[in-house]
């Protein structure tokens, strides 16, 4: 059994990272092609540090994802307590119902939609342009809220009520009691909705193509090569990003191993 | 007691105003725009015209439907084993999942292509060893892969993370009780995790059944499912809408009737998306 | 964990800041125009076509950043994939831009529906360097609103070490003997073209029956086809996974440079040309900032690098009658008047018989 799912979760990886794969070899492409690899070479990796458009492009994806996904972690948090506090029928189907609606329309939908609503306030306020910056973090801000939520509502609803009534009873603020008991209970449903947010983030660009305006974010820049082709240097920068986290991650779960064994011996 | 729960209930104001704002409004516009033509006088004109997208909202909806039922099957036993290993490989294992995700979709759907392809890394190596290559590319099994393929990871979080929440101790107690390891799972884990379940179902169905890229590049691009014509009709100019706004309506209408009836054979209300 | 996982994120972003922007030599250029500084610290929103300038990619010119060096205006330099995405956003009212790069029927368009700032070419120092014969052309008819940036036209590119020498005509792409080798294009106007060509049609037809008669021969070539594509066809036809298809001239050229066997043709029907132009929009907030870059472009330089690039025809003639311009003379790019195949303009079509067109063209592609 033990080397049946060891094989399965493989197999897994191995599934979603073939593609990763497919991109860290033609990154190494020293010709122009993603399709037909020439010879080794490290050219697209200095061609990267040129290109200024998909470097912004990547600056501006990194920063929209870590501010939406923030925003939205905690006000997503936050109204998945207040939601289940919702005694009111009515209003709890609302709120559940406005939680639903992000997930169910397409991506263009809320794209356009709120594209729309952006350029109507704009010309309502006399903005002579509305799209930028701001409204592309609102929209994804809005877009990952239902994301959150749906992750901390499942870890609520397995918390135990009594726990958190047990602190009141011991002498605890409503808020301490918040922060010290149901925050530490719901913590991985928060931290799940953190990180699909910020993937969701990363990944986005239909919303983003039609709310950014000037502020193209790295998916938006990438997609309108559709006229001409990709090159390897896209391909590169990816690469680059991928062996960076995936250094950070290794040395943050190595330090964390190590801060835990040492806990359980001071223990 | 009553302070208290007050006090719970408005912290989720801050959200229900930003959603009224972003959602609601939008939606409103959306559906202005679906029951008004280019001048924006009323008409059903928008609505009556939709019947020629029927095969593409079949379409769409069965191969949604299959790719979500695969993902599910795959990743279920995924958050199973996940939820098995010690703490640090799991948040390990967890960050790994979703790490491919961080890369550009698009290059992750081009790169499909070159594994699946006829002269593709998949076929390359089936010719070497000498067997008969397949036929990959340009079929609905390729679509449906790069479905279950860019939304895994929307279906395996919620459900490990339900799952590593069940108590240890009910096992136990129902192993005590004489269960095997197959009544376990039949009668404790996948009770217990079904919230996960409907939150993932939601997660992966709704973006498949709306998708256009993948099924442009991995498709064929020959006939179109019904995401491909909405993109398509916006990106056709401001004077199409108008159309794509009233296909975009009946789409979600269909979206909430799909998760109406798949809540409803889970028979769980309190689930993760109370439909 | 949340707090560490962030600061972990913001590390990776520190990293690409740090990297960013280091590493471009800037040239020695030999400017004709004049550059006032006068503007230094001013902005210009530039709007093209994606990968369709000189980035400093291939050891070639950064053009953006040079003009940056030359000027010390910041470029906010954006992209769109289609003429229709740009126009959208135009219209939208959303952004506004200084310089936009649309198609010759965009422009017409534009400039019918008062959405474009007129040029005045006489301030430009290097407007003599275009060709005479891609001024006063039917989208503007007077030089008042553009300068043509490339040039380009459809032809069909195919692999001889897949299928033999075809038939030099669109029909080659309903050629049963292909059946699942051959592509067609996946936008509209370009689809449609290859059908009107074998109908001897005129391309901006205005009778609902040609469009229909077009309409109807696609379908018949729908199934023989492998797939509708756009970007895709580069892949596709570097690798062997289709012998043939239609795509733009100057893109042949940079497929050949990873896949030596391709060949290519212009189908003796005639083929599409397109200008590709720089204009001003309305919304305009930099005109003189505008100038100055317009002006720049066309510098024989920058021209040279940009035509190298983006590998499509140029219309400057610093550009064309260079000996060291790598497709100086080149047959495709530059076919000589005997061998020039029949051509014919996409115009603005009037939006009755577009809305038909796009219909039918949904039509085909739905099940």
């Amino acid at each position: 059994m033990k080397t049946f799912s060891k094989i399965y979760v493989a197999l897994i990886i191995l599934f979603l990272y073939a593609p990763v794969a497919v991109m860290v070899f033609f990154s190494f492409n020293s010709g122009g092609s993603v399709w037909i690899f020439e010879s080794f070479s490290f050219d697209w990796y200095k061609g990267i540090l040129f290109d200024t458009a998909m470097m912004e492009g990547l600056k501006h994806t990194i920063i929209i994802a870590i501010l939406s996904a923030s925003a939205a972690t905690v006000l997503g948090t936050a109204a998945a307590v207040g939601i289940l506090a919702l005694r009111r029928k009515i209003f709890r189907s609302f709120a559940t119902t406005v939680t639903n609606i992000p997930m169910m329309n397409a991506d263009i939908v809320t794209g356009v939609s709120l594209m729309l609503l952006f350029v109507f306030f704009g010309r309502m306020i006399g903005l002579s342009e509305s799209l930028g910056f701001i409204t592309v973090l609102i929209a994804h801000i809005t877009f990952n809220l239902p994301y959150v939520i749906l992750s901390v509502i499942p870890k609520l609803n397995q918390t135990d009520k009594n726990l958190h009534e047990a602190a009141l009873d011991l002498g605890c603020t409503p808020v301490q009691a918040f922060f010290k008991v149901v925050i530490p209970s719901i913590k991985t449903g928060i931290f799940t909705g953190f990180i699909m947010s910020f993937t969701l983030s990363l990944d986005d660009f239909v919303i983003s193509y039609f709310t950014c305006g000037h502020y193209q974010t790295l998916p938006v820049v990438i997609y309108n090569m559709t006229k001409k082709t990709v090159k390897p240097d896209v391909y590169a920068l990816s690469t680059l990003v991928f062996v960076v986290i995936f250094v950070l991650l290794i040395l943050y779960n190595t330090v964390q191993t190590k801060s835990e064994q040492r806990r359980t011996l001071n223990a | 007691m009553n302070k208290k729960s007050f006090g719970s209930r408005l912290v989720a104001a801050p959200y229900l105003v930003w959603a009224s704002i972003f959602v609601i409004v939008p939606l409103v516009m959306m559906a202005y725009f679906a029951f008004t033509d280019s001048s924006g006088v009323f008409t059903l004109s928008n609505i009556t015209q939709i019947g020629k997208y029927k095969k593409a909202f079949l379409v769409s909806i069965l191969y949604a439907v299959a790719a979500t039922a695969i993902t599910l099957l795959i990743s279920y036993p995924m958050a199973y084993f996940m939820t098995k290993m010690k703490v640090s490989s799991q948040r390990m294992v967890m960050i790994i999942v979703m790490l491919p995700m961080w890369m550009n979709f698009l290059i992750r759907t081009y790169s499909w292509i070159s594994i699946l392809a006829n002269t593709g890394i998949i076929n390359t190596f089936l010719k070497s060893i000498g067997l008969k290559p397949l036929h990959l590319i340009n079929t609905p099994g390729a679509v449906i892969l790069g479905m279950v393929y860019d939304f895994i990871p929307y279906m395996i979080l919620p459900i490990y993370s339900v799952m590593s929440k069940i108590d240890n101790s009910l096992l136990e107690a129902a192993a005590d009780l004489g269960s095997n390891a197959f009544s376990r799972l039949r009668r404790v884990i996948i009770p217990l995790s079904m919230p996960g379940v409907i939150s993932g179902i939601t997660m992966v169905f709704v973006p498949s059944v709306s998708t256009f890229y993948i099924s442009q590049k991995l498709g064929g691009n020959k006939n179109w499912l019904i995401g491909d014509a909405i993109e398509y009709l916006f990106g056709a100019g401001p004077e199409y809408y108008n159309v794509a706004s009233a296909i975009s309506l009946i789409l979600m209408i269909l979206i909430l009737l799909c998760l109406a009836v798949m809540s409803r054979f889970s028979g769980d209300e309190e689930g993760g998306v109370i439909v | 964990m949340l707090k560490r996982f962030c600061s972990l994120i913001l590390c990776m972003a520190l990293i690409c800041a740090l990297f960013s922007g280091c590493g471009y030599k800037s040239r020695d250029l030999k400017l004709e125009g004049e550059y006032t500084k006068d503007f230094a610290g001013s902005q210009l929103n530039v709007y093209n076509w994606g990968e369709y300038i000189s980035d400093g990619s291939y050891d070639m010119m950064d053009v953006n950043r040079e003009f940056e060096r030359v000027t010390g205006i910041h470029v906010n330099y954006t992209t769109f994939e289609s003429n229709e995405t740009m126009y959208s956003q135009l219209k939208s009212g959303g952004v506004s831009y200084d310089i936009i790069i649309p198609s010759d029927y965009m422009i017409e368009r534009l400039i019918n529906e008062d959405m474009l700032e007129k040029i005045d070419v006489s301030k430009l120092h290097n407007y003599g360097y275009i060709y005479d014969n891609y001024k006063n052309l039917f989208y503007d008819k007077n030089n008042e609103y553009s300068v043509p940036y490339n040039v380009g036209m459809v032809g069909i590119i195919y692999n001889p070490t897949m299928i033999d020498e075809p038939k030099h005509s669109w029909k080659s792409l309903w050629d049963e003997k292909y059946r699942g080798m051959s592509l067609n294009f996946s936008n509209p106007r370009d689809g449609f073209m290859t059908a009107q060509m074998i109908l001897g049609q005129d391309l901006n037809t205005t009778n609902k029956a040609d469009w229909d008669a077009a309409a109807n021969l696609l379908k018949k070539g729908k199934d023989v086809l492998q797939s509708y594509v756009m970007d895709e066809i580069y892949g596709k036809m570097e690798t062997g996974e289709a012998a043939i298809g239609p795509y733009y001239a100057g893109d042949y050229l940079t497929m050949l440079e990873n896949n030596e066997d391709l060949e290519f043709f212009y189908p003796e029907e005639g083929t599409n040309i397109f200008v590709d132009a720089v204009c001003v929009p309305k919304s305009v907030k930099h005109k003189s900032e505008a100038m100055l870059y317009i002006d720049f472009l066309l510098e024989p330089e920058v021209a040279l690098h940009n035509a190298e690039y983006i590998c499509y025809a140029s219309p400057h003639r610093a550009v064309v009658e260079n000996p060291e311009y790598t497709y100086y003379k080149n047959e495709i790019l530059y076919p000589d008047p005997e061998d020039m195949p029949p051509v014919q303009y996409y115009h603005d079509i009037d939006p009755e018989i577009r809305a038909y067109y796009e219909n039918l063209w949904i039509d085909l592609k739905l099940y």
